[in-house]
């Protein structure tokens, strides 16, 4: 822990404390070092070098410390280590084991202390890929050990320059993360370091995007959350990024309990930074009891937890982030299909304005620093999908909820998010106060995905976009006329207004609305998203006519009825195909009548 | 060893600074003016200079006074003594009765919960106000608050609950606390006889504002040994608005570069430390807090109430003197409506509130002109029985009482086709005899 240099704390205040170091010592922007407290070690991170004087965030709270403590420095930025074993894991934003360090600590939390993220006794049954003398790059597969559900191949470390080749490689056999299975050798005589011991486990700097891949690719597949609104209106695409904003009580949370649930891929990561507590319980609790329909295990085995929440401190939430997004991008460097889910990067964005206040910076708009935007949007863009150099792709998603504040849209962190994500999902305080669950406001919503993957979309119908745009302009009309009807009463608009509405109506009911907590409604499945839409807009098609308002109204509530049964009954089975048929014969019968 | 420094170079607002070394961050110290002693706290250190927050404030302290640091970070006192006992701002009894200097002490504003050691509440608290239990409960370990504007009875409806509660302990902290206020307070318990399951921290609005920031973090540090022990606490804080006005003051002091309306930054964080110390201990007891944060000029989007609300679980509304049955929520409430309470409890919240939209809608439609049906007729007679058998504040019934004075309700103005309650609890609760003579008890209408 101790590294080469040290200084002396010259100056606290709150989490972020100066300290001095002398003439001539090496010190990194971004190093992790560790301030001496009473003998108990607390984590920092250098976030300003200014002369002798270097400024460290401290990631506990700084309660004790005195001007003339000791400062170590590291002489490692902070890094997260990588390796079998994270699934099913809860870390804290250091990427710390909160189970294990509830074994000495009781309830509470004790700063100072941390614990190697994996496993350091676990066996791993290693299987050797290669042969002593293959060219490898950074990246390279060497073997594989199985992870849960996943083969997971023991990488060559990603942070390799210049050339290397297999010197030896161990044979198959059961070892530890931190045992050696291969040493490499340097080709490159440029190179300083001529051997490199390679363990299970690897350490990368968690603030450096990994860019170890042949190139990033066009996210044209979609990413299926099973949430309809999302899914036909607003999709996400495998390697998107997406923003979820929305006013307190409009159901952000739930939202993204039911996207970490039913979202169809690979692992998931969740990133509970500066929220309650009682939220990232649920998942805790529940996740290890659900079933993931897709492998029938425990949802627990493809999920990984980083929780830093409200009360935990400050600095360490900043970091909880690009922890996740690390963790992120090594699943995705072993070839599979990541999903991440950050709740929320409000709270991120106001540790980054806490810790620039600290530092005296200028502020920017609302006091957030004026390097909010380009941070944003570095976080975001870590996310894609790539194809490795093996040929093998892996996709990172990333969706992050906003909390803006008062509700309002115009604040800098959801425009500067907005800037970057290609999709937008919305959520409205007027939905959610009409109970129209999930609140994703479908007039301000939008996803650029619908366009780019239009390709792949059309093979659920040939004019499947199509379809879904003129849905979604049907809800618009309905909406104007909504407005109308507000205004001049009902009596005041014509009868084939009052059928878009109640047509709007309808989409609205039984397609965008979803029941999180109905086991039917809850999750469907692309299957059954097709069928039903498909159903929904020869309903829209329909060239009803009526003879008067009231005729309308009755025809049209139950129509709206039928529907709504539908959605409650498990798709294919008796009861759904029972109401399927009743409005194909009501649509038939109406056309029958109109010709 | 304890240092005395006596050459305070530097006061601004409420702070002060000192030339010392080999001071801890946090530590606490006495300051010694001519107007008596102050405790003060470390919140900077820079170089040699420390800076103090001196919580009897600044007036008076004279560049020669006395600092005495104490070597040890802000505690209190703590056991089952505490009960009953009434303290101030820093922690001194103010209620005449004994010292309690034989008691441990411990710091305050400790370490935050390992959020695996948490389990998902599942307990519930009976206040006897229908319109908590009925239609949002409070869950054990629940973090809500009331928000109301000036001038709305939040401290009465705090007291009621405060006495009825079903709760171990009850800890009231009182942040800006106008002096009559908390005489009540003080009256209301006394008079209820729960003053020994009591513990008050009561600082009045005429303390010195550095005080206000202690109360929250004593009350809930008192409340968390509490819970460690297995009682099941409740705290009452009032008013959050005045703590949060504490914060801009100090910060704005501190040459704080401020966020929002004077604010600072860390105010989400802040409240969050506070709010978050509320829960249910894996095999222990557990902590519920219930907050007023007054909304200044009614406006939700204020910067108080905004962070409050992303960081409780729900909130209660306070307008015209009753809990406003639209718009409050228990985001918790479905971990115990039904499962801990009686069967019947969630459909007939849901048709009540649905009813009672419904006889606001009338009520509406009367006012803009329209003729009265028969059917207005009898949703405006279930609104003003709504009104007088739930909504005021002064009815007091526990929640299976309530329970069925919600059946008698609904029978009385409505047919059981009417009401979209499942067939098998009409048949098992609906009230047999629907004549009207209940409704003249009450007062209420013809």
């Amino acid at each position: 822990m101790n590294g080469p240099t040290h200084g002396r704390i010259v100056a606290v205040n709150g989490p972020l404390v100066t300290c001095e170091v002398d003439e001539g010592w090496e010190v990194l922007q971004n190093e992790v070092a560790y301030v001496m407290c009473d003998g108990v070690p607390l984590k920092a991170e250098v976030i300003r070098i200014r002369g002798r004087q270097i400024d460290l965030q401290v990631f506990e709270s700084t309660t004790g410390l005195k001007v003339g403590d000791q400062a170590d420095f590291s002489g490692e930025l902070l890094s997260a280590s990588l390796g079998p074993g994270m699934l099913g894991m809860i870390y804290d934003g250091l990427q710390n084991p909160l189970k294990e360090l509830v074994n000495d600590q009781g309830f509470f939390l004790k700063r100072g202390q941390y614990l190697p993220a994996l496993d350091q006794k676990k066996l791993w049954d290693f299987e050797p890929m290669v042969e002593a003398g293959t060219p490898v790059r950074p990246g390279h597969y060497l073997g594989q050990v199985t992870e849960g559900l996943f083969p997971h191949p023991i990488m060559t470390p990603l942070r390799l320059l210049g050339t290397w080749e297999v010197k030896e490689i161990k044979p198959r056999g059961q070892y530890t993360v931190n045992d050696t299975i291969a040493i490499l050798k340097s080709t490159d005589s440029s190179q300083s370091a001529q051997e490199v011991n390679v363990t299970l486990k690897q350490e990368w700097p968690v603030k450096m995007p990994m860019r170890t891949y042949e190139e990033r690719l066009l996210p044209d597949t979609q990413l299926l959350t099973q949430c309809r609104l999302i899914d036909i209106f607003f999709p996400m695409a495998e390697g998107g990024t997406a923003c979820i904003p929305g006013p307190f009580g409009a159901g952000k949370t739930v939202l993204q309990q039911i996207i970490s649930r039913y979202a169809q891929t690979d692992i998931v990561i969740i990133v509970a930074c500066g929220e309650r507590a009682g939220e990232v319980v649920e998942t805790i609790r529940e996740f290890p009891g659900l079933e993931d329909p897709k492998t029938g295990k425990s949802l627990m085995d493809r999920t990984v937890i980083i929780c830093n929440t409200s009360s935990m401190p400050v600095a360490a939430r900043e970091a909880s982030i690009y922890t996740g997004v690390t963790l992120g991008e090594y699943y995705r460097q072993l070839g599979l299909k990541v999903l991440l889910l950050a709740d929320s990067t409000s709270r991120w964005a106001q540790a980054l304005r806490e810790s620039s206040a600290r530092m005296e910076e200028i502020p920017g708009e609302e006091a957030f620093p004026a390097y909010l935007e380009s941070r944003i949007a570095a976080v975001y863009e870590r996310a894609g999908k790539v194809r490795l150099y093996n040929g093998d792709t892996g996709s990172l998603t990333m969706i992050g909820t906003v909390s803006p504040a008062g509700g309002n849209f115009e604040e800098p962190v959801t425009q500067n998010t907005l800037k970057v994500v290609g999709a937008f999902h919305g959520l409205s305080r007027s939905r959610s106060d009409q109970r129209r669950y999930p609140a994703i406001d479908p007039l301000i919503s939008w996803s650029l995905y619908l366009g780019q993957m239009q390709a792949s979309l059309n093979t659920r119908h040939e004019k499947w976009v199509n379809l879904v745009q003129e849905a979604h302009e049907m809800i618009f009309k309905g909406s104007e006329i909504h407005q109308m009807m507000l205004v001049v009463g009902e009596e005041g608009i014509g009868l084939d207004d009052l059928v878009v509405y109640f047509k709007s109506e309808i989409i609205d009911a039984v397609c965008l609305q979803q029941d999180s907590f109905d086991r039917v409604d809850q999750a469907t499945s692309r299957e059954r998203q097709i069928s039903d839409f498909l159903l929904l807009m020869d309903m829209v098609h329909h060239p009803f006519r009526f003879k008067s308002k009231e005729e309308v109204k009755c025809e049209m509530v139950n129509m709206q009825n039928l529907f709504f049964q539908l959605k409650y009954c498990p798709f294919g089975e008796e009861a759904y195909m029972r109401y399927r048929s009743e409005i194909e014969a009501i649509l038939e019968e109406k056309k029958a009548v109109n010709s | 060893m304890i240092i005395e420094h006596s050459r305070i170079n530097r006061v601004q607002g409420d702070i002060i600074a000192v030339p010392a070394s080999g001071i801890a961050y946090g530590e606490l110290a006495t300051v010694k003016s001519s107007r008596g002693v102050s405790l003060a706290q470390v919140i900077r250190l820079r170089g040699d200079e420390v800076y103090l927050q001196v919580f009897a404030g600044s007036r008076g302290v004279s560049t020669g006074d006395t600092v005495r640091f104490l070597s040890h970070p802000m505690q209190v006192a703590f056991g089952e003594a505490l009960l009953g006992r009434i303290f101030n701002g820093s922690g001194e009894p103010i209620d005449k009765g004994p010292a309690l200097k034989a008691l441990p002490r411990i710091s305050i504003g400790g370490p935050s919960v390992n959020p695996v050691m948490r389990i998902i509440p599942r307990g519930f608290i009976e206040t006897r106000v229908p319109m908590v239990d009925l239609f949002n409960p409070l869950v054990e370990s629940q973090k809500l608050p009331i928000f109301a504007a000036a001038g709305e009875p939040y401290n009465e409806l705090l007291a009621r609950i405060g006495m009825r509660a079903n709760a171990d302990v009850v800890i009231l902290g009182g942040i800006g606390l106008k002096y009559d206020e908390y005489l009540k307070f003080r009256i209301a318990f006394e008079e209820a006889g729960v003053l020994s399951r009591t513990i008050m921290f009561v600082h009045t609005a005429s303390d010195p504002v550095v005080e206000r920031l202690l109360v929250p973090d004593m009350a809930l540090a008192v409340a968390e040994q509490f819970g460690v022990q297995g009682k099941r606490v409740l705290v009452l804080l009032t008013d959050m608005t005045a703590f949060a006005d504490a914060l801009k003051e100090i910060s704005i002091s501190m040459d704080q570069v401020p966020s929002n309306l004077g604010y600072p930054g860390s105010l989400y964080s802040d409240l969050a430390a506070r709010y978050e110390k509320a829960v249910d201990f894996d095999g222990a007891g557990s902590i519920t807090v219930l907050a007023v944060t007054s909304m200044p000029g009614d406006d939700v989007t204020h910067p108080v109430p905004d962070n409050t609300g992303y960081i409780t679980e729900g909130q209660f509304y306070l307008r015209k003197g009753v809990i406003e049955p639209f718009g409050s929520l228990s985001r918790l409430k479905q971990l115990v409506i039904g499962k801990v309470t009686r069967s019947d409890h969630g459909y007939i919240m849901n048709s009540m509130i649905r009813l009672f939209a419904r006889s606001r809608e009338v009520e509406q439609k009367l006012a803009m002109g329209f003729d009265k049906t028969a059917d207005d007729e009898r949703y405006l007679k279930y609104g003003r029985l709504f009104y007088e058998r739930f909504m005021d504040l002064r009815v007091d019934l526990g929640i299976n009482e309530a329970l069925d004075l919600g059946w008698k309700t609904l029978a009385e103005c409505f047919r059981p086709d009417e009401v979209e309650i499942k067939q098998e609890f009409i048949d098992k609760f609906w009230p047999q005899v629907t004549t009207v003579p209940a409704v003249c008890e009450y007062g209420g209408t013809n």
